[in-house]
C-alpha cells in the first residue's frame, strides 16, 4: 500500500522590535536575568497592556509578504493556564480574530515550485524563560528560577495549511519563510537562538484518500535539519505503524536531537482548557487602510514580485529565478552585476555555480564575502575580451574570494593571462607535434579529428593559458604545410 | 473642621485661616478617636500624609491664590485597590497582606499631582467582591450611622470614613455599584463616571470591562472638584477614551426647568422597601416642584441584569485573579512541596469564600462547552440592556431610580445567602454593563439609616446628571445631616 504524508506547521517568530508588545521594556537577548521589565511585563496588580504598533506594523508586512487578507479588525484574546514563568496567568494571543487570513508561501522543491497555503498570522506575547536545577523540567527538580526578561516580547503566529507533503517540504518551506522574514527585516529568523520556532502537524493516509490521518503533534525542533529528522522520524514511525494495522494516537511528540527520534510525554496528558475570551484590557486592532497601504509601498518589491520581474526581463529560468530571490542579498548582487553588464543569464550562472558553491562551502553570506558586483563582471569582461579562458577564471574567482585580491593582481600575480602570442605558441606548437608523431600520422592519413587530442597537449604544455582557437589555427597551418 | 467639605476647607486653607498641617491634624486625630468603632482603613498612613501635608502647605504661601489647586491640602482617602508606590496596597485581601506596589495608579499620581493629602487606604471586599465590606479579609468596616448596620460595599471603607469625617472626600471603584451602594448606605455623594472616563491603570482589576474609578464625596460640589483631578484620557489604559474633559464645577447649575427626567418602573416596584419608595418618590415630587419633567420608563431587560453581571464579571474576574499564585509576589503557602501544591494552598489559604466562588463561577463559564451557553450569551444579553438605555436616552436627558433596594442591612443579614446579597445590587449592576454615568445622593432617612436616589446620564455626559443631583442637593438638607458617632 502506498501512503502519502500530510505536514502542517504553526511557526512562531519573534518580531524585531526595540520594546516589547505590551511595554516600553527592550527586548535586547542576552541581558542579566530580571533586568528588562517593568511592572506591567511581570503581571503586577492592576497594570494594563498597551498595544506596540510597531509590533502591529510588523505583523501586517509579515501578513502582506506571505499574501495574506489583513482584517479590518482583529481582536486580543486571553489564553489562561497557570505556569510560573506565565506572570498574568494568562497570554494575550489573537485567537477567534487573527491579524491577517488566507495566504501562501512559494518554495522550490526538487525543481518544482509549490505553493503552500497559509491559514493565518497573528500577534501573540511570548512567556519568560524557566531554569531548572536538579531537573530538565520543574517536576523533579530542585529548585526553579523564572527569568522575565522575554516575558511579553512580540511574536507572530504563522499557521500553514496541511499543503506539505514531505519532510523535505518541511525543511524548505521553514528555510523559505526565514529567508522571507529576514528579507523584509520583521525577525532576524534563527532557529538556533529561537527567535524562529516551529511546531509541526504530521499525520500520513492512503494515497488518493481525502481524509486526514491521525496526526501528532511534533515539538521541541531548533533548527532546520531538526525539523526535517522529526518529520522524517514520525513519517516513518506512522507508515509502520499503519502498515502493521495498528493505529496511531493523537498526541504531542517531542523530538530528541541526540536520537533523532520523538517520543510522547510519559503518562497522561493533560487536557488543556484555555478557556479563551476577548482581552477586557484592550481595544481590537482596526488598522487604517491608508496604513496598511503606506507598509504595503514602504515594503516595496516582494520576493515573489522580484522573481516574477527576473523572469520577464532578464529571461532567467523560474528556477534561477527563485534561487537568486531566496536571499534579498543575493538577489541585490544580481542586479546590480546586471546594470553593469547586461548578461543576465551568464552573471546568474556564475552567482549560483561557483560563487554559491564557495559560499556554501564556508556557510557565508553573500554579504560576508570580500566581493563585489564589480569584480565578477570584470572577470566575465576578461573571458569576453579572450584575456583570460572560462576555465581559468573559476580558478580566479576562487583565488579572488580566498585573498580578496583584486581579479587584476590575482591574474598578474599567478601569470594566468591568455597566452595570445602568435611566436610563442608557434614553438609550442612545434615542439608538441615534434613529441607526437603517431597523432600528426594520423592526421596526415585524414583523419583530422586527432586535432583536438593536438589543441589539449597545447593546453597542457601552456598551462590551460594558451588561446584554444589560437592553438587550433596554428597547430592547423603547422600541420597543412 | 474635618467636618467641612473640600471646597470650604479650600476657601479656609487660601486664605491662611487653618493649614494643611491642622486640618490633617483633625482627621488623624477623629480617626484615633472613631476608627475603632468604624475600622474604615487598612492602613493609616500617619507620616507620610503630615509630610504631604507640609508641603501642600509652601505649596499654599509659594503660590498666587488662584493658581493653587483646589484639592491642595485636603486629607483623602484612597480604595486599598488602587496601588500606592512604597504603601501597602491589599486589597483587603490575604493574598496580598503583604503586597507593596512598586508604582502608582494613575488617579494617585492625578491626587497627588492636585496636592491633595492621602492619609490612608480604605478597607472593602476583599477585590472588591461584595456589598457590605463582610467579605474584606482583613476586617469588616461598621456603617456609622448604626454600628449594626454594615456601610455597602465594595467601597463600604471609603463610604465610612467621608460619613464618619476620617478624611474629607475619598476614592471608589464601581463594578456593579460598588461606589453609588455604599455612599447609599453611608449617606454620602457617591460617583461613578462612563466607562472609559478615568484610568484604571493601578487599580487592581476584579473586571475589567466593568471597572470605573470615581469619587465619594460629602456633597455634589466636591464630586465636581475631585473628578476634575481623576479623569481623562491615560495612555497607559487603552480602554480610557481620548475626549474633551469639560469642567465639572461647570455643570453645578441650579436648574433642572423642563429637564426630562425617566424614572425605572421596574426600580420602583417588587422587592423595594416601602420607606425607600416613599423617599424617592419625595424626591421626584420635588424635582418637579423645580420644574423638571418625570415620567415612568420601562426597562424591560433589567430583569436579566443580575444574572447577566454574576457570569461577566466572575468571568473576567477568574482570569484576573489567576496571577495570584504565589510565585511573584503577595502570599506563598508555606505548606508548598511543589508547583501544584503551592498553586493549590496558596490560593487556597489566600481567598476568601466569595472571592473562591466568583472565581470558580467564571472559570465554569469560561469553559469549553459552556462559553457559548453562558458567557457568549451573556455578552448579548448586556447589548440588550445597553439599547434599553439608548432607547430611554432617545426621550430623557437622565434615568432615575433608588440607589438600593433598601437601607443599610444588618451584619450576617445576607451572607448566609449569597443570591440575596446579589440582589441588592439590581439597581445598580445595569449601569455597569451600560457603562453609563451614575450618581447617588442622600434623599432621606429610614431607621435613622440614609437612603440614596440615583441619578442616571447618558455616555459621558456626566454634566447633566451632576446639573440635577447639585439642584435636588441645593433645594434639600439630606446632604447636611452628620451620624453621631
Ligand atoms: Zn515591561
Amino acid at each position: 500500500m502506498s501512503y502519502e504524508t500530510v505536514i502542517g506547521l504553526e511557526t512562531h517568530a519573534q518580531l524585531a522590535t526595540e520594546s516589547k508588545m505590551f511595554c516600553g521594556c527592550p527586548t535586547k537577548f542576552g541581558a542579566k536575568p530580571n533586568t528588562n521589565i517593568c511592572p506591567v511585563c511581570t503581571g503586577q496588580p492592576g497594570v494594563l497592556p498597551v498595544t506596540n504598533k510597531k509590533a502591529i506594523e510588523l505583523a501586517i508586512k509579515t501578513a502582506i509578504a506571505l499574501n495574506c487578507k489583513i482584517e479590518p479588525q482583529s481582536v486580543f484574546a486571553r489564553k489562561n493556564y497557570f505556569y510560573p514563568d506565565l506572570p498574568k496567568g494568562y497570554q494575550v494571543s489573537q485567537y477567534e480574530l487573527p491579524l491577517a487570513t488566507n495566504g501562501h508561501l512559494e518554495i522550490e522543491v526538487g525543481g518544482n515550485i509549490r505553493k503552500i497555503g497559509i491559514i493565518r498570522v497573528h500577534l501573540e506575547e511570548d512567556a519568560g524563560k524557566s531554569i531548572h536545577q536538579g531537573a530538565g523540567r520543574i517536576l523533579g527538580s530542585a529548585s526553579s528560577l523564572i527569568d522575565y526578561n522575554r516575558t511579553g516580547t512580540p511574536l507572530i503566529e504563522i499557521v500553514s495549511e496541511p499543503d506539505i507533503r514531505s519532510p523535505k517540504e518541511a525543511a524548505v518551506f521553514m528555510q523559505a519563510l526565514a529567508n522571507l522574514l529576514q528579507y523584509i527585516g520583521v525577525c532576524d529568523a534563527k532557529m538556533e537562538e529561537g527567535s524562529l520556532r516551529c511546531d509541526a502537524n504530521l499525520s500520513v493516509r492512503e494515497r488518493g484518500s481525502s481524509e486526514f490521518g491521525v496526526r501528532t503533534e511534533l515539538k521541541n525542533m531548533n533548527s532546520f535539519k531538526a525539523v526535517e529528522k522529526a518529520l522524517l522520524f514520525e513519517e516513518k514511525r506512522h507508515t509502520e505503524v499503519l502498515a502493521d494495522g495498528g493505529k496511531i494516537s493523537q498526541e504531542t511528540r517531542f523530538f530528541d536531537d541526540t536520537t533523532n527520534t520523538t517520543h510522547g510525554m510519559r503518562g497522561k496528558e493533560e487536557a488543556h482548557d484555555y478557556r479563551y475570551f476577548p482581552e477586557p484590557d484592550l481595544v481590537p486592532v482596526a488598522p487604517d487602510k491608508k496604513w496598511v497601504e503606506a507598509i504595503r509601498s514602504a515594503l516595496g518589491e516582494l520576493p515573489e514580485e522580484r522573481k516574477n520581474r527576473f523572469i520577464a526581463n532578464h529571461r532567467l529560468s523560474s528556477n534561477d529565478a527563485f534561487l537568486l530571490i531566496s536571499q534579498r542579498a543575493t538577489a541585490d548582487f544580481f542586479e546590480e552585476c546586471v546594470i553593469l553588464l547586461n548578461k543576465p543569464k551568464i552573471i546568474a550562472n556564475w552567482i549560483l555555480g561557483d560563487l554559491q558553491a564557495y559560499l556554501n562551502a564556508r556557510n557565508l553570506t553573500i554579504k560576508q564575502a570580500n566581493f563585489s558586483p564589480v569584480q565578477l563582471v570584470e572577470l566575465i569582461q576578461l573571458i569576453d575580451k579572450g584575456t583570460i579562458s572560462g576555465k581559468i577564471a573559476k580558478t580566479v574567482l576562487i583565488k579572488v574570494l580566498e585573498t580578496g585580491n583584486s581579479v587584476k593582481d590575482v591574474i598578474a600575480e599567478s601569470g594566468m593571462t591568455q597566452m595570445s602570442d602568435e611566436g610563442t605558441l608557434v614553438k609550442i606548437v612545434q615542439s608538441v607535434l615534434a613529441a607526437n608523431p603517431k597523432q600528426v600520422e594520423q592526421y596526415k592519413a585524414g583523419k583530422t579529428t586527432i586535432i583536438a587530442f593536438l589543441v589539449g597537449q597545447v593546453m597542457k604544455e601552456t598551462k590551460g593559458r594558451a588561446n584554444p582557437g589560437l592553438a587550433n589555427k596554428i597547430l592547423k597551418q603547422e600541420l597543412d604545410t | 473642621m474635618n467636618k467641612k467639605t473640600a471646597h470650604e476647607l479650600n476657601n479656609l486653607l487660601v486664605n491662611k485661616k487653618i493649614s494643611s498641617v491642622e486640618l490633617t491634624k483633625a482627621v488623624l486625630d477623629r480617626i484615633d478617636k472613631t476608627e475603632g468603632k468604624v475600622q474604615a482603613y487598612v492602613t493609616v498612613t500617619r507620616e507620610d500624609a503630615l509630610k504631604q501635608a507640609k508641603a501642600a502647605d509652601s505649596r499654599i504661601s509659594e503660590l498666587p491664590d488662584t493658581r493653587i489647586p483646589l484639592l491642595t491640602g485636603i486629607p483623602i482617602a484612597i480604595k486599598d485597590n488602587m496601588c500606592t508606590k512604597g504603601v501597602l496596597t491589599t486589597c483587603s485581601s490575604k493574598i496580598l497582606a503583604n503586597y507593596i506596589p512598586p508604582y502608582n495608579a494613575t488617579v494617585v499620581e492625578k491626587i497627588k499631582a492636585a496636592g491633595a493629602v492621602i492619609v490612608g487606604k480604605a478597607n472593602m471586599d476583599e477585590f472588591a467582591m461584595g456589598s457590605s465590606t463582610e467579605n474584606s479579609g482583613l476586617h469588616p468596616t461598621y456603617n456609622p450611622w448604626d454600628l449594626e448596620r454594615v456601610p455597602g460595599g465594595s467601597s463600604g471603607g471609603s463610604a465610612a470614613a467621608v460619613a464618619a469625617n476620617e478624611c474629607i472626600l475619598a476614592t471608589g471603584s464601581d463594578t456593579g455599584g460598588s461606589i453609588r451602594q455604599p455612599a447609599s448606605f453611608c449617606g454620602v455623594v457617591g460617583f461613578k463616571p462612563t466607562y472609559g472616563r478615568v484610568s484604571r491603570y493601578g487599580l487592581i482589576a476584579f473586571a475589567s470591562s466593568l471597572d470605573q474609578i470615581g469619587p465619594l464625596t460629602k456633597d455634589v460640589t466636591d464630586t465636581a472638584i475631585l473628578m476634575n483631578v481623576l479623569v481623562g484620557y491615560d495612555p497607559k489604559d487603552s480602554t480610557s477614551v481620548n475626549q474633551p474633559v469639560p469642567d465639572y464645577q461647570k455643570a453645578l447649575i441650579d436648574n433642572v426647568k423642563n429637564l426630562k427626567i425617566g424614572y425605572i418602573k421596574e426600580l420602583l416596584g417588587q422587592g423595594i422597601d416601602q420607606e425607600v419608595k416613599a423617599s424617592i418618590e419625595q424626591a421626584m415630587k420635588k424635582l418637579e416642584e423645580l420644574g423638571a419633567k418625570l415620567i415612568e420608563v420601562s426597562m424591560p431587560s433589567f430583569e436579566h441584569a443580575v444574572a447577566t453581571y454574576y457570569l461577566i464579571a466572575p468571568a473576567e474576574a477568574s482570569s484576573n485573579l489567576a496571577r495570584y499564585d504565589g510565585v511573584k509576589f503577595g502570599h506563598r503557602s508555606k505548606e508548598a512541596k511543589d508547583l501544584l501544591t503551592m498553586y493549590y494552598n496558596t490560593r487556597r489559604e489566600g481567598f476568601g469564600a466569595e472571592v473562591k466562588r466568583r472565581i470558580m463561577l467564571g472559570t465554569y463559564a469560561l469553559s469549553a462547552g459552556y462559553y457559548d451557553a453562558y458567557y457568549l450569551k451573556a455578552l448579548k444579553v448586556r447589548t440588550l440592556i445597553k439599547q434599553d438605555f439608548d432607547r430611554a436616552f432617545m426621550k430623557y436627558d437622565v434615568l432615575l431610580s433608588p440607589t438600593a433596594p433598601s437601607i443599610a442591612f444588618k451584619f450576617g443579614e445576607k451572607t448566609a445567602d449569597p443570591l440575596a446579597m446579589y440582589i441588592s445590587d439590581i439597581a445598580t449592576i445595569p449601569i455597569n454593563l451600560a457603562g453609563l454615568p451614575a450618581i447617588s445622593l442622600p434623599c432621606g432617612f429610614s431607621k435613622k439609616a440614609p437612603i440614596g436616589l440615583q441619578i442616571i446620564g447618558r455616555a459621558f455626559d456626566e454634566e447633566t446628571v451632576l446639573r440635577a443631583a447639585f439642584t435636588y442637593e441645593q433645594n434639600t438638607d439630606w446632604h447636611k445631616q452628620i451620624p453621631e458617632l
